[in-house]
């Protein structure tokens, strides 16, 4: 029964996860772009012109998808940064350390289609309303994480100060997501839910679950480049990288 | 087992803390003077009319606040680094959490209180009513408490790093905000005629929430510094 079982924590350790996200990152980043290219064909072609709105909410299959992103990435980067705190792994800490500046780009992403959206919506480019506000604190967060590892010249203390708070940070995810139900504000509510059928015509719907899912694959590429650089960086002297024959020449 | 008991060891501690505090009266004086010259500085920058400084007071006063206990923030475990206390207390037999509630509690009165007492002076500066005085001073007298549990996090990821202060409060203030939102917001709603007991009990919830888990945060985040 053991025996055709694959034993996932062989890639718990970075010099077998080195190169398996090598030969996976490339395959990310293509069906990125297919999911991408798709999803922009069926918002901006194939969805049709909303009746209160006109074409200038088609930025929303950028901006919800986006949004998406920042928090999920927010908990996926807690979440690593817990086990690393947790089990001492290496590899999770990395991890940790190379979700976050794409997290924080989705952030700044979801902030600013949120502005282009709002100043033909709401006649302003900010306002002070509970979600903004909260997503806006979200960038802080990120921003203070990058910054705290950054400051710290040791990488395992980094990765364990990070950890901690990643992990007090990670209050503020439900106080965004929740924030248009608790306080009654200018931000719409959400306009998919898993309980009932969606406010919208299906092909909007499709386009824009198109766009979130190939910003979730470009962000599993990314993380992957970078959690290679990472690992490079941190394992330079051990033996394992020394014979790695892209690094030979 | 020999030894002092745990109440001892916090009794202990926040008795040293506090007494090292009133040998440095002017450590805490120069944060209250902090919290006063820039609360001041607010209507010298937006004008000095009457009703729109009522209007912003309430706000101005908790940032002010904020500013303040933030900048105090330094001070609480920096000297304990420094000469070696620290590496002393993560080896007592004690748990090393309530000996930082110990350390909390003491930096709280020594910081933190005083600006409670001198906020309703600055109040009358922005020509705030009894009423909202008075809800301001409670606002203050439970939120301030939950600054320096959540500062304490803060302070001690932050031990011994360049840059530690401007870094500090890059990770301390978006933590800080929902005590400011719903600080200044006791004082406004109360104005507003809405009554102030919602967001103080929410402010309240802040205090026993931070009470249960930043200490226990901050103990981690001192034994990754000393280790």
């Amino acid at each position: 029964m053991t025996a055709n079982k694959i034993n996932w924590l062989k890639y718990s350790s970075p010099a077998t996860f080195y190169p398996l996200a090598g030969r996976l990152a490339p395959w990310f980043f293509v069906a990125a772009a297919l999911l991408v290219v798709a999803g922009i064909y069926v918002g901006f072609f194939v969805a049709p012109t909303d009746a209160q709105q006109g074409e200038a909410y088609r930025i929303i299959f950028i901006h919800v998808a986006s949004a998406w992103l920042s928090m999920f990435l927010y908990i996926i980067m807690a979440f690593w940064a817990g086990i690393g705190l947790a089990f001492n792994t290496r590899l999770s800490s990395m991890m940790a350390s190379a979700v976050a500046p794409t997290g924080a780009l989705m952030t700044f992403i979801a902030l600013w289609t949120g502005a282009l959206w709002g100043k033909p919506m709401w006649g302003a480019w900010w306002v002070w309303d509970a979600r903004l506000t909260s997503e806006l604190i979200l960038l802080f967060l990120y921003l203070g994480f990058l910054s705290l590892q950054a400051a710290i010249d040791d990488a395992r203390r980094a990765d364990k100060a990070g950890a901690v708070i990643a992990l007090v940070g990670v209050v503020n995810v439900p106080i965004i997501y929740f924030s248009v139900k608790w306080w009654n504000t200018l931000h719409q509510g959400a306009s998919v839910s898993l309980t009932r059928s969606p406010s919208m015509a299906a092909t909007m719907l499709i386009g824009m679950l198109l766009m979130a899912l190939g910003f979730w694959m470009y962000s599993i590429a990314a993380t992957l480049l970078r959690v290679r650089c990472i690992i490079l960086e941190r394992e330079r002297n051990s033996e394992w990288v020394g014979q790695l024959q892209e690094l030979r020449q | 087992m020999s030894g002092p008991g745990l109440l001892d060891a916090v009794r202990c501690v926040a008795g040293r803390d506090l007494l090292a505090a009133l040998r440095r009266r002017a450590d805490v004086l120069t944060t209250l003077i902090f919290f006063v010259i820039v609360a001041s500085l607010f209507p010298l920058g937006v004008g000095p009319e009457t009703a729109m400084l009522r209007m912003m007071g309430p706000g101005v006063v908790w940032v002010a606040a904020l500013l303040a206990s933030m900048l105090a923030l330094g001070r609480l475990f920096a000297s304990d680094y420094a000469d070696g206390t620290l590496e002393q207390l993560t080896l007592a037999p004690q748990p090393l959490s309530m000996l930082v509630l110990a350390k909390v509690a003491a930096h709280w009165l020594a910081s933190g209180l005083p600006l409670v007492v001198v906020a309703p002076l600055l109040g009358f500066q922005f020509d705030l009513g009894t009423d909202a005085l008075l809800i301001l001073l409670a606002s203050l007298l439970l939120g301030t408490p939950t600054l320096s549990l959540i500062g304490a996090i803060g302070a001690a990821l932050t031990l011994g790093l360049r840059g530690g202060g401007a870094l500090l409060s890059l990770l301390v203030l978006p933590l800080y905000v929902p005590v400011l939102i719903f600080g200044a917001g006791a004082v406004e709603a109360g104005a507003a005629g809405l009554g102030a007991t919602a967001h103080l009990s929410l402010l309240g919830a802040l205090l026993l929430i931070a009470l249960v888990f930043a200490p226990w945060a901050a103990a981690v985040a001192l034994r990754i510094a000393v280790e």
